[in-house]
């Protein structure tokens, strides 16, 4: 049941111009963004190695770009639905919120996986003339994969609460962005707590190719919190008036 | 034969509540199978909360539903599995073509893969949509769309097929294509109808239940309602009208009213027929009777009586005591 929403959810992005749009873009901007680190390291090259030096600094990049990205995919997931009152259709098939929730949410991180494995390409690429290290490759893209998922469950999350995919979109991106910089205010307060709470504090440790149960454990709570909190807001709607 | 009689939606008591205000206040009733029921109501006053709470799209404040065997709020799975709704807007995506949306359909209602051409094959020959499986939802026109969303609704066989004023915005032509679809659905589902054009459930129905401000205020079947309805007047035209009141004395009369010029509605007792007095009054004063015909009521005329005259009665004196206070305040706003 969640496969079939999924799947069909994946295949909706697709029929819009919307989803290739996004790829497009962001794999552009990102060869924007490779060229001159290559171009660096090719003049000087960097102690740390071609790795470290030019394909973590680039899935940083990414990260920041997809803040802004994320909400635009998120958005219409429950909004258009309940906006073009198709939501019924799901609701008066026998499945359960949960089943509906999980199979938005993988129908959109499937997208964001085929997004990030084509990101993955382009650093490839240096294997023509160079060596790479995959562990630290790996990790970062793991790092990616955790970070735009918990970014597409505060999405959904914000999906569910309105009609309108523009407020949706809005208010995810607030969200993420108040996640984000929190690590800023962190470092003027200098208090560890809100350093805890950034969002991408977490993913730092991930493009230094250190693998801490602690960051993975905070992006599973994101996720599963937001997911939760979806499924109880779409209960809401059928029980309170 | 004992097949046919079976219970196949069993509602209890039930009501739902958005805050303070009641949509729906303890509503019962049952539907048989191959039964095709119809509701009635104006606008608000209860149909589609009635058809949402039926489908699961509403949890009940109180109550209980059960369908085909199955309690919707123990048993959501079975219960919705059991239920084809079409909403008052069909639940289309515009982006897909018919067959891609039909299929999607059938996998949501756990149809297994190997069965699902034929059950969306199925579907789309009763609605008449096998011409158009390639087009896209969204090119069709709204005559179209609408029965794209009816072979959703029937596409994994439901015994309950519940619609929610499906003719509406349907052009005259259309609106017939759609009742006889109906019709013929009611052949192996049983059908709950939600309508607020009388016509519709006197032609499609075998049952009506007319729905008022949350509550059911009638549950007949058509032909007990038409025969009723009948029985309980006569139409008369004569040349020389008598007075009013000598009509109005004449045993078992309630009342007399004008149904149209020259023509007067004498409405009675069902048991106490004044006809034969009538007439034999009639030829005795020389009132010249030129037509007597049983009153045919019409379901309009039933609908309006039960929802407007009595349930605007029961209104709280205090709310029409405030509109008078407001009025009275106006004209004391207006003399200063």
């Amino acid at each position: 049941m969640i496969y079939i929403i999924a799947s069909r959810e994946l295949r909706n992005m697709f029929l819009s111009p919307l989803a290739w749009v996004i790829l497009g873009v962001v794999q552009l901007i990102f060869g924007i963004t490779f060229y001159p680190d290559v171009d660096s390291f090719m003049r000087q090259p960097h102690p740390a190695g071609l790795t470290a030096a030019v394909v973590s600094p680039l899935f940083g990049w990414v990260a920041i770009l997809l803040l802004f990205v994320i909400p635009l995919l998120t958005m219409r997931l429950i909004s258009e639905e309940r906006r073009n009152k198709t939501l019924s259709l799901l609701l008066s098939a026998p499945l359960t919120m949960t089943e509906i929730v999980l199979g938005k949410f993988f129908g959109i991180v499937t997208y964001l996986l085929i997004m990030i494995a084509m990101l993955t390409l382009m650093p490839m690429s240096l294997l023509l003339g160079g060596t790479l290290d995959f562990g630290l490759m790996f990790m970062s893209a793991f790092g990616l994969i955790l970070l735009l998922a918990s970014f597409a469950a505060i999405g959904l999350f914000m999906s569910t609460l309105t009609q309108s995919p523009t407020l949706a979109a809005i208010s995810t991106f607030g969200a993420l962005f108040f996640l984000w910089i929190l690590q800023l205010g962190s470092e003027l307060a200098d208090n560890g707590v809100l350093v805890y709470l950034s969002i991408v504090s977490h993913y730092l440790s991930f493009l230094e190719g250190v693998f801490n149960t602690a960051d993975v454990a905070y992006y599973f709570l994101v996720i599963i919190l937001f997911l939760v909190l979806s499924v109880r807001r779409l209960e809401g709607d059928r029980l309170g008036g | 034969m004992d097949m046919d009689n079976e219970i196949l939606v069993d509602v209890k008591e039930v009501s739902r509540y958005y805050g303070q205000l009641a949509a729906l206040e303890s509503i019962s009733f049952t539907m048989r199978k191959g039964e095709v029921l119809g509701f009635l109501g104006p606008n608000g006053a209860g149909k589609t909360t009635t058809m949402q709470v039926i489908t699961g799209n509403l949890a009940p404040t109180a109550g209980a539903i059960t369908i085909a065997g199955h309690d919707l709020l123990e048993d959501p799975r079975a219960a919705k599995g059991a239920i084809g709704y079409l909403p008052e807007q069909p639940p289309v995506y515009k982006e897909l073509t018919v067959d891609e949306y039909l299929d999607y359909c059938a996998a949501l209602n756990c149809i297994d893969r190997d069965k699902r051409t034929s059950a969306r094959n199925a579907s789309k020959e009763k609605c008449g949509l096998t011409e158009v499986g390639r087009r896209l939802i969204g090119n069709l026109s709204k005559g179209f769309q609408q029965r794209v969303g009816l072979a959703q609704a029937i596409i994994h066989m439901p015994p309950v097929v519940i619609l929610d004023e499906p003719t509406v915005g349907l052009d005259p032509i259309q609106i017939r294509e759609i009742r006889k679809l109906i019709r013929e659905l009611g052949k192996d589902h049983s059908v709950i109808l939600s309508t607020h054009i009388l016509p519709e459930v006197q032609t499609i129905c075998d049952r009506v239940q007319i729905i008022n401000k949350g509550q059911l205020i009638l549950s007949d079947t058509i032909d007990g309602l038409q025969k009723q309805l009948k029985s309980a007047s006569i139409t008369v035209a004569f040349l020389n009208m008598p007075h009013l009141d000598i009509l109005n004395d004449i045993p078992g009369v309630n009342g007399v009213e004008e149904a149209s010029p020259g023509y007067w509605r004498i409405l009675f007792k069902p048991e106490q027929d004044p006809t034969d007095t009538l007439v034999k009054l009639s030829v005795e004063n020389k009132w010249a009777l030129r037509e007597l015909r049983p009153g045919r009521v019409s379901l309009e005329e039933v609908f309006l009586q039960l929802t407007t005259s009595e349930h605007t009665e029961t209104k709280t004196d205090k709310e029409i005591k405030t509109k008078k206070e407001t009025k009275t305040e106006i004209a004391a706003g207006k003399d200063n």
